[in-house]
């Protein structure tokens, strides 16, 4: 029944993005940017299509080492956060530590890992572990603490026990906390695997990009970047599908507060 | 008389409870015999809802102890159940697995557990919300659920804070004539906290005044004649005396 908001609602985003294709087109077909510079949307279609295949073949590399390394981060998160949750003095300890962490830029490291562990999968692993752990951490830092304080209280009425209260109060609040941070870092893993294979490596949409951008090849450039955000955006596409199985009762609540 | 005293259901003596140095509640001493209902009455900051934290056995007193059925239960939270101002109920949970929390807290299988609360969804208004969450219920339905949480959750006594505030007077009336039943049947015995001179008149066997600051027991009285009494007692004329004198004694110390 609320059908036309929501068509409404997505008019300005599609507008904006005709509008950047428009622009694009006049500078590449208009001549304005020297074709083989800026290749025009066609082009970079046609080798999108012609290139897909391998594509396919390296992004299988570079979703493994994203997902491989996302998971370790999201088990440091876990086990990171509830432990500085659980321990007032780990957290005083760890949390400025854990900011300036998020300060040294991913482009910096990616080289000492390299040279620390090799060109094989280990430094990509680690890279995004490394850049996927921090939001999640921090989100469900904040997600524990904003456990409501009477439910706390009502629990330990029951004589509920510290464990009890996490697993059936302060875990099922930070939940959705953790699928925000979660969002974030489906991302982040993609673009910090792509930027640890430029800096060595076999195989992946990193080393794909690092090939055609030595070769001038613009429209495979370009090609490579929109697959790279197709994927990102069809990842945080299913972190939000496993946010609602996850969460089924989400959906009710947002329901009551619109009303 | 101490063999007496130690059959109350539950009783207080000289419980005095203190944050950062400043005394809330000092030296109460109360009693409820089982299947009583007994309403503390008092005004905002007398330390209600500090002294049934203390009764719970959420908060140690700084003095005194609390007797259950006899036993010292005096800082033991889960030996009483008690039901917070709000309704509390865990909004990723569906009402039966809210209901049945206090019973998987103290250890039973989930599914027995959830199984035992939904054999009273009938008795308390709630068919129809098996499979619901919290959100999908109104305030009233909420109210119930969270009613019957403390009773599952109960062994015998039940802590009540403001339980029937947030319901219009309709809602209520019918509320009140509904837990006086339920309370006979379940062999409760209550205490509740509540703002509303007249509920507590309706409702209670005998009434506590707590006032002052820091918080003392200024008064208990007996209402007469015994429960149930039906909304025509409302009108009539020892129930405006009693209204007259609790007025007076809140008041007095107010």
């Amino acid at each position: 029944m609320k059908r036309s908001p929501s068509i409404t609602s997505k008019l300005p985003p599609l507008l904006a993005l005709a509008a950047v294709l428009a622009v694009w087109l006049i500078a590449s077909e208009g001549g304005l940017v020297p074709e083989f510079m800026l290749p025009s949307p066609a082009q970079v279609g046609a080798a999108l299509v012609s290139e897909f295949p391998t594509l396919l073949d390296n992004a299988a590399v570079t979703l493994q080492e994203a997902a491989l390394g996302l998971g370790i981060g999201i088990a440091v998160a876990l086990v990171l956060a509830t432990l500085m949750h659980r321990v007032r003095a780990l957290y005083r300890a760890c949390y400025p530590l854990l900011v300036v962490t998020q300060t040294i830029p991913t482009v910096a490291i990616a080289p000492l890992l390299v040279l620390w562990m090799g060109f094989g999968m280990a430094p990509k692993v680690t890279l995004v572990a490394l850049t996927t752990f921090f939001p999640i951490a921090v989100s469900l830092l904040e997600g524990y603490a904003s456990t409501d304080k009477a439910a706390a209280d009502l629990l330990r009425s029951m004589g509920a026990s510290r464990w009890q209260i996490f697993r059936h109060l302060e875990f099922p609040t930070a939940l959705s906390y953790f699928f925000s941070g979660l969002r974030v870092s489906v991302s982040y893993a993609v673009v910090g695997a792509v930027i640890s294979e430029w800096l060595g490596g076999f195989e992946g949409l990193g080393v794909y990009m690092t090939r055609v951008r030595k070769a001038y090849a613009f429209d495979r450039m370009f090609a490579v970047i929109l697959f790279i955000v197709a994927v990102s955006l069809l990842l945080m596409a299913l972190v939000t599908l496993l946010r609602r199985l996850a969460m089924p009762w989400e959906a009710y609540e947002k329901i009551e507060r619109n009303d | 008389m101490s063999g007496e005293e130690s059959a109350s259901a539950l009783r207080a003596e000289g419980v005095t409870k203190a944050y950062d140095g400043r005394v809330i509640i000092q030296d109460i001493s109360i009693h409820l015999e089982t299947g009583e209902l007994v309403c503390l009455l008092g005004v905002s900051g007398a330390g209600k809802t500090t002294l049934f934290h203390t009764l719970s056995g959420l908060e140690r007193p700084e003095a005194g102890r609390v007797l259950l059925q006899g036993e010292d239960i005096t800082g033991r939270p889960g030996k009483i159940s008690y039901m917070l101002q709000r309704d509390l109920l865990l909004p990723h949970k569906k009402i039966p697995d809210n209901v049945a929390l206090p019973l998987v807290i103290r250890g039973e299988k989930p599914r027995a557990a959830r199984e035992k609360a939904l054999g009273y969804f009938a008795q308390f208004g709630l068919e129809g919300t098996q499979d619901k969450y919290p959100a999908q219920l109104s305030g009233g339905m909420r109210q119930r659920a969270a009613l019957l949480r403390t009773f599952l959750g109960s062994q015998g006594v039940v802590l009540l804070d403001e339980p029937f505030s947030a319901l219009d007077a309709l809602t209520k009336r019918e509320i009140h004539r509904w837990y006086m039943g339920m309370m006979d049947q379940l062999q409760l015995t209550t205490l509740f906290i509540t703002h509303d001179i007249d509920e507590a008149i309706l409702l209670s066997d005998r009434i506590y005044i707590l006032s002052g600051q820091p918080g003392r027991i200024s008064a208990g009285l007996t209402i007469q004649p015994p429960r149930p009494r039906d909304l025509e007692f409302s009108l009539c004329g020892e129930f405006l005396a009693y209204k007259k004198q609790i007025l007076s004694l809140l008041e007095r110390q107010g």
